[in-house]
């Protein structure tokens, strides 16, 4: 099981949208690399022919009807934004393309 | 003829909705007995983050106009409820036990909150929790940890300690936890009460803060077998909101709960969940009660299920993986907490500085593993892998079903250890779920009953687990044990508790 | 970031002789849906910011989403009108990145499990051998949700770039999206930029007659997105592709397609690679700009969404909706195309002009077939063409162009003073009869100011009189147009020489 560097936790921060700081940094690589050994039991375990179980009771096809139903009042909403305009929510400026 | 205060909160929520509906006690009373009761000891315990008076005495009186107007209501009308701090509620406050939630009022109910008001249920408060619930301790809450109404000094367990800890110290007789891992079960166990994880699909998630999507469940807290059981059938049921909604019938667990005979039962002790790491006292008292289950007339066998061990490891992937996701929208864009906003920093500087700011350490901890866990090259070795050991528990819970009725174990390995002694070394908290994580993966129901007290004096309890959908089995089980631990303490255990 | 950048091009003949391109097109469409993907928000364009939103496209701590059943008929039927298989058994999965208009910063999407999957589209060019057929390979169809809305304020051209803020607006967070992708599309050659557009048009008309969406590009509910990469001959491996967004009318689309022909040949014949990024292309210039690179921060981590259940069309409910699909469009060109008596060649026209349906409407209006073609494919295309933009979003329905015909037909109106009430139609001024109303247009059929103005032209020109009274009738072409000079082209030009044949004693008065 590869050991989990500073570096593979600034990079994962980021993509988690954490500001971490360097203290933080080492202190979570190595708490990290503790849970992944505790959690490494199971690479072995279970065989390619094993399937993965992603829902407790298998059910399949739910569907609600395409019907209109009532919205969210503007106001109650907007009155728990950090900041809004124009019955928009404002948000501080977008530095990546979409 | 009156009732004192004292015998209001000491009361269980039968007794009380019977005080209520032969009109001997109003609901209001019964509420302002319980928000005195708050007043008077929360400050030490800290079970709750929020009291709504206001809200639950407007409750009360509607439960009193509506039996003064002779309108039928239902077995829990008037009774107090303790909500664990993860559900919405409308114009409430709801943190998750998180700064970055804090001063957040909710614009809708969840599914759970809309049955407790249909049940007539009168909601006191949100109870505290670990952080967005991560963790066994309630020590990870941004507010301070709520200690344990048998020891002030101690945890309360987590991640629903604030629901456990408000029973127990009978600020309410009745409460609302979630259970992930073992959120509701090990409070529980660790506060000398009753506290039970549906089967996963029979209680909607509309409106639970999540935390790992395919585990969340809300389940109730109580006194007592049946007082939960009630609770239980009030707040399950199919919700076309929640497409992982269980759509069948509710087992009927109150009948299950009042029925508490085991004659003819099959019980299988689970063999790896056992020795090293277990207390003694807690292995001890597990023993005890499990004879008294024979005694009752149950059958007792031993069963093995050997993939129980991989339990943790598969949890400790799987739920952190779905909780990095679940947690990326607490951006500071659209509610919550916004840190960093100076006019000049970019939204994605004030998304990093509000989470930096926002998260306390488990919940940074579990993003950063599970951002690990999905990321590409990743995924097939961490939560792919981890979703294949999940078939395995799954595959062991359905041969012990060929030959036993229900499992037991331990609910929690060790009694409940001090505030901070565990905070520096996470695997070691990681452990206390070790006995209820096999049942949460399955997706299976499973109860903590009190079991008695360990070698600290502390409370321990034990746990019954059972097929997924037969929910009523644990209650079955669970209230055998309860009456037969009764009689042999000459009550419930709570009365051995030193009194705030 | 100027718009108007200085980034070499080849000449496209150039490109062609040295360069093999193939081309990748991924289309969006916003399906018509009365409600949202995952909740019953309803999907109204143009409604008052945050009106449309509720707690599941709004991503509000505790909120799920449920699946809209109308929504994964649409999908079906798409796939099965493009020759995909169904599968099965298929998830939803959580794409991960954070953007402010993306409330949950992940979008829940399909990842390797599409609903709808291997197909094929057969579109129609116009080449200098004849007509050609390309069959557009379709990777995939599937199933996700759109983003919330970003407004950038305070940058010079209301972009991201030197933005102080934005404002969002999440009404369209939630409304169901289906994604088609094509596989690489090769061998086009100098063609590729007008099967790109042959393409989405084709699809266009293939999604409106499904009836699944409103196919606006302008409204953004066809979008594409335009992949193109070069290489040196067909036996060579694929070359790096970019990305070019913001291609918003077919015309785009064909432009775009060339230009990053022409920008890529350039750079690849000056020895610098093609950077692997999305662009963005500007109608207003014809160029696209450099934007994000794609890198490796684009992991999206995806995982099965664990709120959802799979969803397993049974094989009865697909084959009951592929029941319900229209005419395949093949059959569909040649049915219209044998109708309306033109060339199957002819009829790509009028799909690439995305005229069709203005067509129809316009028979259905009450016009005949060749007086429609004539209307949309001539003077409005041309009028289209001017501005810059798609036929139908032209002001000018197809009720007006039929009774502007009408008023042809009834002898009111000539080609040419139909054209000028197009003018005011598009201007605003109101519907064609008051447009000519209020203009003062109308043949003049009177026989009395008309016999008036023939007999001024005569008077004025003896010669072409006397020719005509000779039998040299063609002379009278000359005397017409002077009638009609005199009457501001307001004269019924056809009544005009038989008055002057008749004036002149060439036929028998009528």
């Amino acid at each position: 099981m590869p050991s989990i560097t500073r570096d593979d936790v600034a990079h994962l921060a980021a993509l988690a949208r954490l500001s971490l700081t360097e203290d933080e940094l080492e202190h979570y690589a190595g708490q990290l690399d503790v849970i992944l050994a505790a959690v490494a039991s199971i690479s072995e375990v279970a065989a390619d022919d094993i399937p993965p179980t992603t829902h407790a009771v298998p059910v399949v096809n739910v569907f609600r009807d395409d019907v209109v139903r009532p919205s969210l009042d503007r106001e109650a909403l907007l009155d728990q934004a950090p900041a809004a305009e124009d019955g928009r929510f404002r948000v501080p400026r977008i530095l990546d393309e979409e | 003829m009156s009732v004192s205060g004292t015998e209001i909160i000491t009361a269980t929520a039968v007794e009380i909705a019977e005080l209520i509906a032969s009109k001997q006690v109003s609901a209001v009373e019964v509420a302002q007995a319980h928000l005195d009761r708050i007043a008077a000891i929360d400050p030490s315990v800290h079970a709750f983050l929020h009291v709504d008076a206001d809200g639950a005495l407007e409750q009360a009186r509607a439960v009193d106009h509506a039996t003064a107007a002779g309108q039928a209501v239902g077995p829990l009308a008037g009774v107090p409820l303790a909500l664990k701090d993860v559900l919405v509620q409308t114009g409430v406050p709801t943190t998750c036990g998180s700064k970055v939630l804090e001063g957040w009022l909710p614009p809708y109910d969840s599914t759970v909150v809309q049955r407790l008001r249909a049940a007539g249920v009168v909601i006191l408060g949100k109870t505290n929790m670990d952080e967005f619930a991560m963790g066994s301790s309630t020590e990870n809450s941004a507010f301070g940890p709520t200690h344990n109404p048998w020891d002030l000094d101690r945890i309360p367990g987590g991640s629903s300690g604030g629901s456990a800890a408000a029973v127990a110290a009978y600020e309410a007789p009745l409460a609302i936890g979630t259970d992930t891992g073992g959120s509701i079960r090990q409070p529980a166990a660790v506060t000398g009460i009753v506290g039970a994880k549906p089967t996963y699909g029979a209680v909607s998630r509309y409106g639970l803060v999540a935390f790992s999507s395919s585990l969340d469940q809300a389940g109730p807290f109580a006194r007592t077998v049946l007082d939960t059981a009630l609770l239980h059938a009030a707040i399950a049921g199919h919700d076309p909101m929640d497409s992982t909604s269980i759509d069948a019938p509710v087992p009927d667990v109150v009948a299950a709960a009042r029925r508490a005979d085991v004659r003819g039962m099959r019980i299988g002790v689970v063999r790896e969940l056992s020795g090293e790491g277990y207390e003694p006292g807690v292995q001890a008292r597990f023993d005890e009660a499990v004879s008294l289950l024979r005694d009752a007339g149950a059958e007792v066998v031993e069963v093995s299920c050997p993939s129980f061990v991989y339990a943790l490891g598969a949890y400790y992937l799987i739920a952190p993986s779905e909780c990095s996701s679940n947690l990326a929208r607490f951006d500071a864009m659209r509610y919550g907490l916004r840190v960093g906003d100076d006019g000049d920093a970019s939204a994605e500087d004030v998304m990093r500085l509000t989470r930096a700011a926002g998260f306390g350490p488990e919940v940074k901890r579990r993003i950063i593993l599970g951002t690990y866990a999905l990321s590409s090259g990743y995924y097939d070795a961490y939560y792919g892998q981890a979703q294949k050991v999940r078939t395995l528990i799954t595959r062991d819970f359905e041969a012990a079903w060929g030959s036993v009725d229900v499992l037991v174990s331990p609910t929690t390995p060790t009694e409940p250890f001090r505030i901070g002694e565990r905070a520096d070394d996470p695997v070691a908290m990681y452990k206390a779920d070790l006995c209820t994580l096999p049942s949460s993966l399955y997706g299976g129901p499973a109860i903590s009953v009190p079991a008695g007290l360990g070698d600290e004096g502390m409370p321990v309890g034990l746990q019954v687990m059972a097929p997924v959908m037969a929910d009523e089995r644990i209650y079955r089980v669970a209230a055998a044990l309860e009456a037969a631990l009764n009689d042999r303490w000459g009550g419930p255990l709570l009365q051995k508790a030193v009194s705030l | 970031m100027s718009a108007t950048n200085t980034a070499a091009l080849m000449g496209y003949e150039d490109v062609i002789e040295n360069f093999d391109p193939v081309l990748g097109l991924e289309v969006h469409v916003e399906l018509g849906t009365a409600s949202k993907m995952f909740c019953g928000c309803a999907t109204e364009f143009g409604a008052e910011p945050n009106t449309q939103v509720c707690p599941t496209c709004l991503g509000l701590p505790g909120s799920l989403p449920v699946l809209n059943r109308t929504a994964v008929e649409s999908a079906i039927r798409i796939g099965l009108a493009l020759n995909c298989s169904i599968a099965s058994w298929c998830r939803f999965a959580r794409k991960n990145y954070f953007y402010p208009d993306m409330p949950k910063n992940f979008q829940t999407s399909q990842y390797d499990e599409p609903i709808c999957f291997e197909g094929w589209l057969d579109v129609e060019i116009e080449t200098d051998e004849g007509p050609r057929t390309f069959r557009v390979e379709i990777e995939r169809a599937h199933m996700e949700e759109d983003t919330g809305k970003s407004l950038h304020v305070g940058g010079a051209t209301g972009r991201i770039q030197g933005a102080d803020f934005s404002l969002v607006d999440y009404n369209r967070a939630g409304i169901p999206l289906i994604e088609i992708v094509t596989k690489p599309v090769a061998g086009t050659g100098r063609y590729a930029p007008e099967v790109a557009r042959a393409y989405v048009a084709t699809l266009r008309e293939l999604l409106r007659a499904l009836d699944v969406s409103d196919v606006k590009m302008e409204q953004g509910s066809l979008r594409c997105d335009a992949n193109v990469s070069l290489r040196r001959t067909s036996e060579s491996p694929l070359g790096t592709r970019t990305e070019t967004k913001n291609v918003n009318s077919l015309r785009s689309v064909e432009r775009a397609v060339r230009y990053e022909m022409q920008r890529q040949a350039a750079r690849l014949t000056a020895g610098d690679g093609i950077l692997q990024e999305t662009r963005h292309w500007h109608e207003d210039s014809g160029v696209t700009t450099a934007g994000r690179i794609k890198s490796d921060a684009d992991d999206y981590r995806y995982f099965p969404e664990p709120d959802l259940v799979p969803v397993a069309p049974a094989t009865d409910w697909v084959e009951e909706l592929r029941g319900t699909l229209p005419e395949p469009p093949s059959e569909r060109r040649k049915r219209l195309a044998s109708q309306w008596g033109i060339t199957d060649l002819e009829m790509q026209s009028v799909i690439n002009a995305g005229a069709v349906d203005l067509v129809l409407a316009t028979i259905a209006a009450g016009a005949d077939a060749s007086a429609s073609r004539k209307w949309w494919m001539g003077e409005l295309a041309r009028r289209a063409n001017d501005e810059g933009v798609e036929l139908e979003t032209l002001p000018i329905s197809a009720v007006q162009v039929a009774k502007i015909e009408a008023m042809v037909m009834s002898g009111r109106l000539n080609d040419r003073l139909a054209r000028q009430v197009i003018d005011g139609v598009l201007s605003g001024e109101g519907e064609p009869e008051a447009v000519a109303d209020s203009r003062g247009l109308q043949i003049v059929s009177d026989d009395g100011p008309l016999l008036e103005a023939v007999r001024a032209a005569i008077e004025a020109d003896p010669d072409a009189a006397q020719k005509i009274r000779d039998g040299k009738v063609a002379a009278a072409g000359a005397l017409v147009g002077a009638v009609m000079k005199a009457t501001r082209g307001q004269a019924d030009a056809g009544r005009a020489r038989e008055l002057i044949l008749v004036e002149l004693g060439a036929v028998e008065g009528v």
